[in-house]
């Protein structure tokens, strides 16, 4: 199916079953821990042997020696498998340093060796008698240093990272009301509960990987590039996932030394990442220095703006675009943004939840509540005030469907805003210093071609079977709804296998894309089916209903199992009339917040979003997405922080002891509404993802609230006490 | 981790022998701290002698009107029980201030006091560490040290002691009760307990090899509000920045140790009698050796502000 207009009414306007709140339907197997994640697969391949993983104890420089003397002769050794044994492996799809092989070291924790064993102790302690010198060179590791001698970064069509529009530097200097303000954000792991784990198994030269990803098509293409493999002769397996955020969508060494070591003991091979590797072996998101520069009219129009964002990466090419959302937030007619980015020798950045726009927000949003502060205006009503009618960075485009303003008034409502003092300090409870902050959120809402196989049995099951990963986001959960709704049938009827590559290619789970993309797929998979059945019984399947059970088409009523055991393939794919609009995904922030006058320790008390994001397929489960990403928010604005030893250049506290997230009692309070709007340009479900959408602007609205609280603004994130300690007034 | 025998001891004195008897054997106590760092081979004892079924497992009182408190109570039975509740109330609060409901069953009070830093270099056995391997230097000194000490380190490690127990410990002038192989047993103030690092980092406290401790006596109530403020970057499950434990008699006098600022629970009983005076007063007294880094150097601030809250609520 391609979708080449926007979608006309149709029989999600009148649904049953999507966009009601379901609870999840693997829901049942995650609570009573029967859902089995990769590493723990044990019936899969019989005779598993265990892989663990030896990471580089330098980050730039060569292995001059490595003795495996000892380990081999260590009780239970099956095999090793040795980076200076072995050719560097290809690079997969967003690999800036080969996975294995050589002796060049590239980054902190690069794997360097794998040792297989009868056991896991075995493996572990046999890994701990490996001997390995190095000759260490000088690498680049501090983003501060090499920030002003950064290049400009490259857009993904390889040309230079900066747009302009109209005449900053002249609208700037004009403007009555000026703001000129330096953010930093740290780099983050996206510590996640299941580290990356697979266990692999060879039959001849076919290799399956039961594993945990989040892009099982990238995955297995990925797979036959580093191994220099026929991608046909690779399955990928990887229907349950604890977690990604990011770190899930790209091969990584886990994968890749399952299946060498698996092929050099002759045996499947079952790895995961013990946790200070995923800090340093993985990727992370990476840090970045941001400019914001605007300037207003005395009425608070925007007349000039201004994102500038250096960060660094391994490759040189591309790095943290904060500056996403600044092109599509507010008006002004006189633009400037510009990416730069520095060659470090630091583990490799990549795509952590919402990348780009999560830390771009938590510049440009604090910047708008400094400004509104210069001009004396409500931070709110400054954002209504320069709401734009076009796309402000691309004029020559319409937004799909936007109702930002909405989302702010609505949220101001509810939140009770208009018990803000403007006045920052002056709020007292005890000894608690109490504000309030808002922040806008902007997140895309992309979609990719998908696919999906829906069959009938003759009982009138319904099963979906798709290469769709749920990465404990709900993708099972909306896709029955899917179908559910598209034959007809109740919930209860719809099965749904996911995350095996043998299944039809999805759009997999990234970007925000996989819940209206997959939905989508599902959908059109569904369509060809009723028309398949259409055909058997005699009637034109796009023009029939398919409701409780049963079919009416052309008069007839008939039962839908009188279709008997048939099934179908079907895909959506999108068409160029996509490229008028800027389809997006929008919503208001607020956060309450107090802080301890003497002590400066922050306490949460609530947080609001008000979301608009089309049609919600489940209100519950998209919930949880948003609140799940307002935490990830509180925790970057308060306390994520990959520390970087820029002597030995890695990232310190990789473990989750040293790199702290929020628990529960940081955040007692979060509430979550959804607008009820619908997106007629993204897909036959007017749906749009939200798992980003929720990380986008909460961390400013929680800066914003301890400024208010304090009359303290800190620019380096995260904000932890300190910080400020200092500035803060004398207790009492 | 390597591979290990293990022995189940059931007096406490074979449990002594058994140590002192073998050269790289280790007690066990709950394990939540040692097993973790076996798995990382920053410790790598041959030998674990389990201490689980030597008794010791009472909370006791004493002829002078104290508490003894078994070597093997778990920090939960501790916490919970009613005397310490009522009579030494910021042993209570610093326990549960501490780690996790979890870790706290399982975590031993002799465990607990010698629970080892958590200097993420420390940590990482790729990176120098005298603490950890003695002569390899010190990577904390020039680098991260956010979390680490500023006061009472040496130019060989400026690790913290991460506990919080022991802080509590230190202002009720606790004392450890030990036994050895030979039988012989004996008493260690608190204060005398914890090493500084000097010259031997790797040696965290005055235990001698195959050392065993038997329990920890609490003397008489002294009164007095007790208060135990750890302050963290997140509200639970974090070791301290900075945490002060204190005990303020209603004429302001009182005591005062603290926390997550150097190698061992930080007591300077000259400052303290400036309690007084305020926070300000004791504070700059008792840090007034400090040499803190750029990164700790907030923690100097943040232990008078702590303190200044804790006089405060003392006082109402
Ligand atoms: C995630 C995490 C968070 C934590 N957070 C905190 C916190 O916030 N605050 C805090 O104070 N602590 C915290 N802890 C540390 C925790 O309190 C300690 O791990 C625990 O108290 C250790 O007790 P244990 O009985 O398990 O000791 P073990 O791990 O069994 O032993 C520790 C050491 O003591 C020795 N030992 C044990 N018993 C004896 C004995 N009777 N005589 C002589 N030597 C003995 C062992 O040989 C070993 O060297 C945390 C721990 C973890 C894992
Ligand atoms: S501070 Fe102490 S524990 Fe940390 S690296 Fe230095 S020597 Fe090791």
């Amino acid at each position: 199916m391609e979708f080449t207009a926007p979608a006309g009414r149709n029989l999600f306007d009148s649904s049953k079953v999507v966009g009601k709140s379901t609870q999840r339907i693997d829901g049942p197997l995650k609570t009573t821990g029967t859902a089995p994640y990769a590493y723990e697969r044990h019936d899969v391949a019989a005779n598993q042997a265990y892989g663990y993983i030896v990471g580089s104890a330098i980050a730039k420089g060569r292995i001059t020696a490595m003795d495996l003397s000892e380990a081999r002769a260590a009780p239970g050794v099956i095999a090793i498998v040795a980076a200076p044994e072995t050719e560097p492996v290809g690079k997969g799809m967003s690999n800036n340093a080969p996975l294995f092989g050589g002796r060049d070291i590239a980054h902190y924790h690069q794997a360097i060796a794998c040792v297989v064993a009868e056991t896991f102790e075995q493996a572990r302690a046999a890994a701990g008698l490996i001997r390995t010198t190095y000759a260490r060179a000088d690498g680049r590791f501090d983003l501060p240093e090499a920030a002003p001698q950064a290049p400009l970064a490259k857009t993904g069509g390889g040309k230079p990272d900066k747009k302009t529009l109209g005449d900053f530097d002249a609208a700037y200097a004009a403007a009555p009301v000026k703001f000129d303000g330096r953010y930093t954000t740290p780099d983050e792991t996206h510590a996640m509960m299941e580290p990356h784990a697979t266990i692999a198994s060879w039959e001849g030269d076919k290799l399956t990987l039961w594993t945990s990803n989040q892009m099982i098509q990238w995955g297995k293409e990925s797979m036959g590039k580093i191994l220099g493999i026929d991608p046909e002769n690779v399955r990928l397996d990887s229907p349950y996932i604890g977690g990604g955020f990011g770190g899930k969508l790209f091969i990584r060494s886990d994968a890749v030394l399952a299946a060498l070591a698996a092929k050099a003991a002759k045996r499947p091979v079952k790895i995961t990442l013990q946790r200070p590797l995923v800090a340093n072996n993985t990727t992370h998101r990476h840090a970045t220095i941001q400019r914001v520069r605007i300037g207003a009219q005395n009425d608070g129009r925007i007349t000039a703006i201004a994102h500038e964002n250096w960060s660094g990466n391994l490759n040189g090419e591309d790095g943290e675009n904060g500056t996403l959302q600044t092109p599509k937030l507010y008006a002004g007619a006189n633009r400037l943004t510009a990416n730069y980015i520095a060659t470090l020798d630091l583990p490799e950045g990549n795509a952590m939840r919402a990348p780009g726009e999560a830390v771009g927000h938590l510049a440009l949003e604090a910047a708008m509540d400094e400004l509104a502060e210069k001009l004396g205006m409500d931070p709110i009503e400054l954002r209504i005030r320069n709401e734009p009618e076009m796309v402000p960075g691309s004029p020559d485009k319409k937004f799909s469907e936007r109702n930002l303003v909405r989302c702010l008034r609505e949220g101001a409502e509810r939140f009770g805003w208009s018990r803000r003092s403007a006045k920052p300090g002056t709020v007292r409870e005890g000894d608690w210093l109490i504000g309030m902050g808002v922040a806008a959120g902007y997140r895309g809402g992309p979609t990719q071609e998908s696919g999906a196989r829906v069959s009938l049995a003759k009982d009138g099951g319904l099963k979906v079977e798709t290469d769709m990963t749920d990465i404990g986001t709900g993708s099972y959960t909306i896709i029955a709804q899917t179908a559910a709704e598209s034959l007809g049938v109740p919930l209860e009827k719809v099965s749904v296998v996911l995350g095996d590559s043998r299944f039809p290619a999805s759009s997999g789970s990234g970007g925000q894309w996989g819940a209206a993309s997959s939905t989508a797929g599902v959908y059109a998979a569904c369509v060809e089916l009723r028309r398949k059945i259409g055909e058997k019984l005699g009637f034109a399947g796009d023009d029939a209903v398919f409701e409780n059970g049963r079919i009416r088409a052309g008069g007839k009523d008939m039962a839908l199992t009188e279709a008997g055991a048939i099934s179908a393939e079907g895909s959506i794919s999108f068409g160029d009339f996509k490229s008028g609009y800027d389809v997006g995904t929008y919503a208001a922030h607020f956060c309450e917040i107090a802080v301890d006058a003497y002590t400066g320790e922050t306490r949460i008390r609530r947080m609001l979003a008000v979301c608009d994001a089309g049609r919600i397929l489940n209100p519950l489960s998209a919930r949880s997405q948003v609140i799940g990403a307002m935490v990830m928010a509180a925790g970057a604005a308060l306390m994520e922080e990959l520390a970087v030893d820029t002597r030995f250049g890695f990232f310190v506290n990789h473990d989750l002891a040293g790199y702290e997230v929020p628990v529960h009692a940081d955040i007692p309070h979060q509430e979550v509404v959804f607008l009820d709007t619908l997106d007629d340009i993204v897909s036959p479900l007017k749906a749009k993802g939200v798992g980003e959408l929720g990380i986008c602007g909460p961390g400013a609205a929680v800066a914003n609230a301890i400024y208010n609280a304090t009359g303290i603004r800190v620019r380096d994130y995260p904000l932890t006490l300190d910080k400020y300690l200092d500035r803060l007034p004398e207790p009492v | 981790m390597r591979a290990f025998t293990y022995q189940r001891a059931t007096s406490p004195r074979e449990a002594a022998a058994a140590v002192a008897g073998k050269r790289g054997a280790m007690f066990l106590g709950g394990g939540t701290n040692l097993l973790d760092l076996m798995k990382l081979e920053i410790e790598v004892p041959t030998h674990l002698v389990d201490v689980q079924d030597i008794g010791l497992d009472a909370i006791e009182e004493t002829d002078e009107g104290g508490l003894r408190i078994g070597a093997l109570v778990s920090n939960t039975a501790l916490a919970a029980d009613a005397r310490v509740r009522r009579d030494y109330a910021v042993l209570s609060r610093a326990i549960v201030a501490g780690a996790s409901g979890q870790l706290r069953n399982k975590a031993t009070t002799a465990g607990n006091l010698l629970q080892r830093t958590r200097c993420p270099y420390f940590y990482d056995p790729n990176m120098p560490c005298n603490k950890r391997k003695p002569g390899t230097g010190c990577a904390a000194i020039e680098g991260y040290s956010r979390q680490l000490a500023v006061i009472g380190t040496s130019d060989k490690c400026i690790a913290t002691y991460p506990g919080d127990m022991a802080v509590a410990l230190r202002v009720l002038d606790a004392e450890v009760e030990t036994i050895k192989a030979d039988g012989a047993t004996r008493s260690i103030p608190i204060a005398d307990f914890h090493r500084l690092p000097g010259d031997a980092p790797e040696r965290d406290n005055v235990l001698e090899p195959g050392e065993l401790i038997t329990g920890v006596v609490l003397p008489g109530p002294i009164g007095g509000t007790h208060v135990y403020r750890k302050v963290r970057d997140r509200r639970s499950y974090a070791f301290a920045l900075v945490s002060v434990a204190a005990v303020i008699q209603d004429d302001g006098t009182g005591r005062v140790a603290f926390g997550g600022v150097a190698p061992k629970p930080w007591r300077d009983e000259a400052a303290e009698a400036a309690l007084p005076q305020g926070a300000k007063a004791v504070v700059s007294r008792a840090f007034a050796k400090a040499r803190p880094s750029e990164h700790n150097k907030f923690k100097i601030t943040l232990a008078e502000r702590t303190l200044a809250a804790v006089i405060a609520k003392a006082r109402s």
